[in-house]
């Protein structure tokens, strides 16, 4: 059915497309034939206290009225609209970025706007770009930021993020001062602050745009986060530079600069950016903090977050110093604390929340951009564009290589040509050169449209050219590429392996990074935890964990009739067989998260981040796989009774694990759920709908068999554990019907293990997925004998 | 003191330690030791920072191991010199991007086979479950609310995460004994141990963690 969508899709967009242009256009002539009548209308309001009405009007258009909430709906809709058809092509994400199509559907609106010669509403002007529209882009930018390669390789992005920045920027100032300097370019009057300003304002690089493209070629860790982290700070130091600049310029008299102001200039730049981030962390722990009093009202959770956020960013700039480190410092503290503490509904919230106001954000800038690209409003000189073109890329290249070769030197694994390469390559200008460049006050440029022009042609060239050809550069370069797999055992050796080198590191006395990082959790743990997280919750999260799985597994039992309360007392050989370990998907889905996240603190999953979009959640369709599965075992239940048969004596039995590689085709249900979470970006849509038949008891639970590869644990036996599922269904049919419900799963090792009850008639409950099998321990040992009570039931 | 690990010794682990870092090496190795020649297991409690690693009794006994001092294929070692202490920092050498790709992938096996021994603790060249449950709970033994069941059932997730990688579609009475050494390989295949499994041998003036 997605096939089916993909012709359609285009169409569909473009009709919607146009529909909405007609409705604009016409709105817009509407309201250009009657301008006059629009003073007349408007003075109506104003007048109807002053003299009486000639007639009362049954119908009156007023579209001054709403004309700019009016419009920037319209606009952000239309490029909700694009977003939408360009998500609906399979191939277009991955061939360019999204940046691509925001600035096309600008264009258009732009084009219409122009044609309609329409006065577009003055919607952005400096107040609004940098207190409403610039904050929610950087906050989302830090949150999502993922920590644990960040500061992994916190001295290689610090120092390409900030020099490189200062470098670009002074670089290209510079050279294009000495372009200005000859006479035949008629540029003599752009002085060599004005230069040094667009310089710094160029330099502004967006190369998250070029993310979404990295994530398909699938590029290794430190290059993505050396992106990210440029990404990141850049803007932060673009707009610190600008600022300075801009108050530089405001001197009146150039010649009034002296060696000293400079020196102020530079000690001024470090105070912005220490002091914003220094700003931000104390307004994330202290937002942090308050979450933690949270709990009854947990609907204002997000509000406390987005607030604070907020009035860090405000405070910096109040203090002149820079908001942008400031949010980017409160986001990335106060992530850690605040996911703790905040119910999981707020948690989403947030997420979705602050993906939507980014989303706005940067919208409305790529229409303006668009709006003014077609437009009267430009200046073109040949020569200042070539080479302000020219010097980007060369300066970019020069700082790329040059900074990077004296990084090298100090990082255990260097970054390679190939990467370097493709760090340059990735420099694309985004909304924010436009915006600062938009932004400049005309009675210090003159040559403001030089300088707009000369960005527009910049930003057009690098998105369209360089981000459409990143990515055959990347998959040419053959990039060195990440090898995440998503496994238990990757985690249990990637922490033991920390664990080792810090004890290594110990005894031979060396300092490093993970004795700092060690040292840091230590009072993470000692101090800050017990300040910032709720002190109700247990301390490990994977209790709290057991705790919900716990009632979710009683609840679900209870509903299905199945268990009786007497399945919470001590093993009773007639429960044994209902103890099926049912852990739906969430449930292994949030343990999983959980293990992720908090225990073993491994890496976040840096390569699913996404500037547009966040990772379907895979809850809502296990909730539903959950729900059809109830359904389905008590009517099952109904229908088999409540008297098992007795099986065979413990000792018997052995614990049987299907086991189940990745190459096997899955039956459906919630094989595809396992195989969702463990997807970056589901094959969601390719997956078939799930649909149980539920004929008959034995069939349907044939259904749901899956394919019995199973692997006894011998050594199980060795350690004394009480065996208790075997398996006993035909493995054809099983197969048969496994096959006909074809997942297409992404090539990982996806693992699913299914304890089955070893009775021969009875027939048992499908199992989870994996963990969820192994948390309800069969596996426990001693005394339970043949008990397969989860070790959650057993508590209580 | 001559270089006992030239490439040319039978003995030598194919990932070698260069020749300042073994000058460094040695005056920790006599600071560790009290200038003795040797090195008792009591001796590694001098190292303070080393008590709060979880997996701290493992750290030690590697060292100790005689699989990893190529002195035999089981047991213990009572005590180490220098030659031995160099052996096992040698493992932790960061892969030489001059190295050519055999080179690389010996050194690579040498780390995992460092790593297999610290996970199979009874040198029976398997690492079953047992073993692999003491390793989690060692790992979670840091985190004092965390219960021995839980770490249980990660240990058999993660075991029958490792069958189903490396033994794949199993007959049904077919029996899986526990990891081997070529199994562990195949579990590290994809990933590249060797950005993970280094040192930093930072060319600073060691600070003095040992008193």
């Amino acid at each position: 059915w997605a096939r089916g969508l993909v012709p359609f899709g285009p169409w569909n967009w473009c009709l919607l497309l146009a529909t909405l242009q007609c409705c604009e256009a016409s709105s817009e002539l509407n309201r250009s034939t009657d301008s006059s009548a629009q003073h007349e209308l408007h003075v109506r309001f104003a007048a109807a206290s002053s003299q009486p009405a000639e007639t009362i009007s049954v119908f009156t258009l007023d579209y001054d009225y709403v004309q700019i909430p009016y419009e920037v709906t319209l606009w952000i809709l239309l490029a909700s609209l694009a977003k939408i058809g360009f998500h609906l092509n399979r191939r277009l994400p991955g061939l360019m970025p999204e940046s691509c199509l925001l600035i096309l559907v600008g264009a258009l609106v732009g084009a219409v706007i122009f044609g309609t010669d329409h006065k577009s509403p003055p919607v952005m002007d400096s107040s609004v770009y940098f207190l409403y529209l610039l904050p929610p882009i950087v906050l989302e930018s830090g949150y999502f930021m993922p920590t644990r390669p960040f500061f992994e390789n916190l001295g290689s992005v610090l120092w390409w993020a900030g020099l490189g920045a200062l470098l670009n920027a002074f670089g290209i100032g510079l050279s294009l001062y000495l372009v200005c300097q000859v006479p035949a370019f008629g540029l003599g009057d752009i002085s060599l602050l004005q230069n040094l300003l667009f310089g710094s304002l160029i330099s502004a690089v967006d190369p998250v745009a070029v993310l979404a493209v990295f994530e398909e070629a699938r590029v290794n860790e430190q290059l993505y986060m050396m992106i990210f982290g440029e990404a990141l700070l850049n803007d932060g130091i673009s707009v610190v530079l600008y600022n300075i600049l801009i108050a530089f310029t405001k001197m009146h008299k150039y010649e009034d600069i002296e060696p000293v102001d400079i020196l102020a200039g530079c000690a001024r730049f470090i105070i912005v950016g220490c002091g914003g981030v220094f700003f931000g962390v104390i307004f994330g722990f202290i937002s942090a903090f308050i979450t933690r009093f949270t709990q009854n009202i947990s609907a204002i959770e997000p509000l406390i977050v987005f607030m604070f956020s907020y009035l860090s960013y405000l405070v910096a700039e109040t203090l002149y110093l820079s908001g942008i480190l400031a949010i980017t410092a409160c986001a990335v503290t106060m992530k850690k604390y605040v996911e703790e503490n905040v119910s999981q509904t707020s948690y989403t919230t947030i997420k979705y929340f602050m993906k939507m106001l980014s989303s706005i954000s940067e919208t409305l800038i790529f229409i303006f951009m668009g709006v003014s690209t077609i437009g009267k409003n430009h200046e073109w000189n040949w020569a200042f564009i070539c080479f302000t073109l020219v010097f980007c890329q060369i300066w970019r290249a020069i700082s790329v290589f040059a900074l990077f070769y004296v990084s090298n030197q100090f990082r255990t694994f260097p970054f390679s040509i190939k990467d370097q390469c493709v760090i340059f390559y990735s420099g694309v200008r985004g909304a924010g050169s436009f915006s600062l460049a938009f932004l400049l006050p005309l009675s210090l440029f003159p040559r403001k449209k030089l300088f707009v022009t000369a960005t527009l042609v910049v930003i057009y060239f690098t998105v369209f050219i360089q981000g459409i050809t990143v990515g055959p550069l990347v998959r040419y370069l053959d990039v060195r590429k990440t090898n995440k797999k998503e496994s238990i055992n990757e985690e249990l050796h990637t922490r033991l392996m920390d664990h080792l080198k810090a004890g290594v590191e110990d005894v031979c006395g060396q300092w490093s990074h993970y004795q700092v990082r060690d040292k840091f959790k230590k009072f993470d743990h000692k101090y800050l935890r017990k300040i910032l997280i709720r002190k109700n919750l247990p301390k490990s999260s994977l209790v709290s964990l057991y705790k919900k799985l716990e009632m979710k597994q009683a609840i679900e039992m209870v509903e299905s009739g199945v268990l009786s309360s007497t399945a919470f007392s001590a093993p009773h050989q007639a429960q044994r067989t209902q103890e099926t370990k049912r852990l739906s998907p969430e449930d292994v889905q949030s343990m999983r998260d959980i293990l992720t996240r908090n225990m073993y603190q491994v890496r976040q999953r840096t390569l699913s981040y996404n500037k547009y979009n966040l990772q379907p959640q895979t809850s809502e369709k296990q909730a539903k796989e959950i729900l059809i599965r109830r359904r389905n075992t008590f009517r099952e239940s109904m229908k088999k009774g409540h008297s098992l048969p007795q099986g065979k004596p413990a000792g018997t039995k052995n614990i049987r694990y299907l086991s189940f590689p990745y190459s096997n085709p899955l039956p459906a249900g919630r094989d595809m759920k396992v195989a969702e979470f463990t997807d970056h970006d589901g094959s969601d849509s390719e997956l078939p709908p799930i649909t149980f038949n539920t004929h008959s008891p034995t069939e349907s639970i044939q259904e749901r068999r899956w394919t019995p590869e199973v692997i006894p644990m011998k050594s199980l036996h060795r350690a004394g554990m009480p065996p208790h599922f075997g398996y006993g269904r035909n493995v054809s049919q099983e197969e048969h019907l496994g096959r006909s419900r074809r997942a297409i799963l992404r090539p990982k090792p996806l693992f699913h293990a299914v304890d089955e009850e070893f009775e021969s008639q009875e027939e048992s409950e499908e199992e989870a997925a994996a963990f969820g099998s192994l948390l309800s321990a069969e596996l426990r040992p001693g005394a339970d004998g043949n008990l397969s009570h989860s070790p959650l039931l057993q508590r209580k | 003191m001559a270089n006992p690990l030239s490439a040319s010794s039978p003995r030598a682990p194919f990932c070698l330690v260069s020749s300042d870092q073994i000058e460094q090496l040695h005056r920790r190795f006599k600071q560790l030791s009290g200038d003795q020649p040797t090195i008792r297991k009591e001796n590694f409690n001098n190292v303070p920072d080393l008590e709060l690693n979880p997996i701290r009794s493992k750290i030690v006994r590697a060292f100790f191991d005689n699989r990893n001092l190529r002195k035999g294929s089981s047991g213990l070692a009572d005590e180490i010199n220098f030659e031995d202490f160099l052996t096992i920092m040698s493992y932790f050498r960061p892969i030489d991007t001059t190295m050519d790709e055999e080179q690389v992938q010996l050194c690579r096996k040498e780390k995992l086979r460092f790593l297999f021994h610290m996970y199979d603790s009874d040198s029976d060249g398997r690492i079953t479950l047992e073993e692999y449950r003491n390793v989690v709970e060692e790992l979670l033994s840091g985190n004092p609310h965390i219960e021995k069941e839980s770490a249980r059932s990660i240990a058999d997730g993660a075991m029958m995460e490792a069958a189903s990688v490396c033994v794949g579609q199993m007959e049904p009475d077919q029996v899986y004994e526990g990891i081997t050494f070529d199994d562990f390989l195949k579990i590290w295949q994809g990933i590249d141990i060797e950005t993970k499994m280094h040192v930093r041998f930072l060319n600073m003036e060691t600070i003095a963690l040992c008193h």
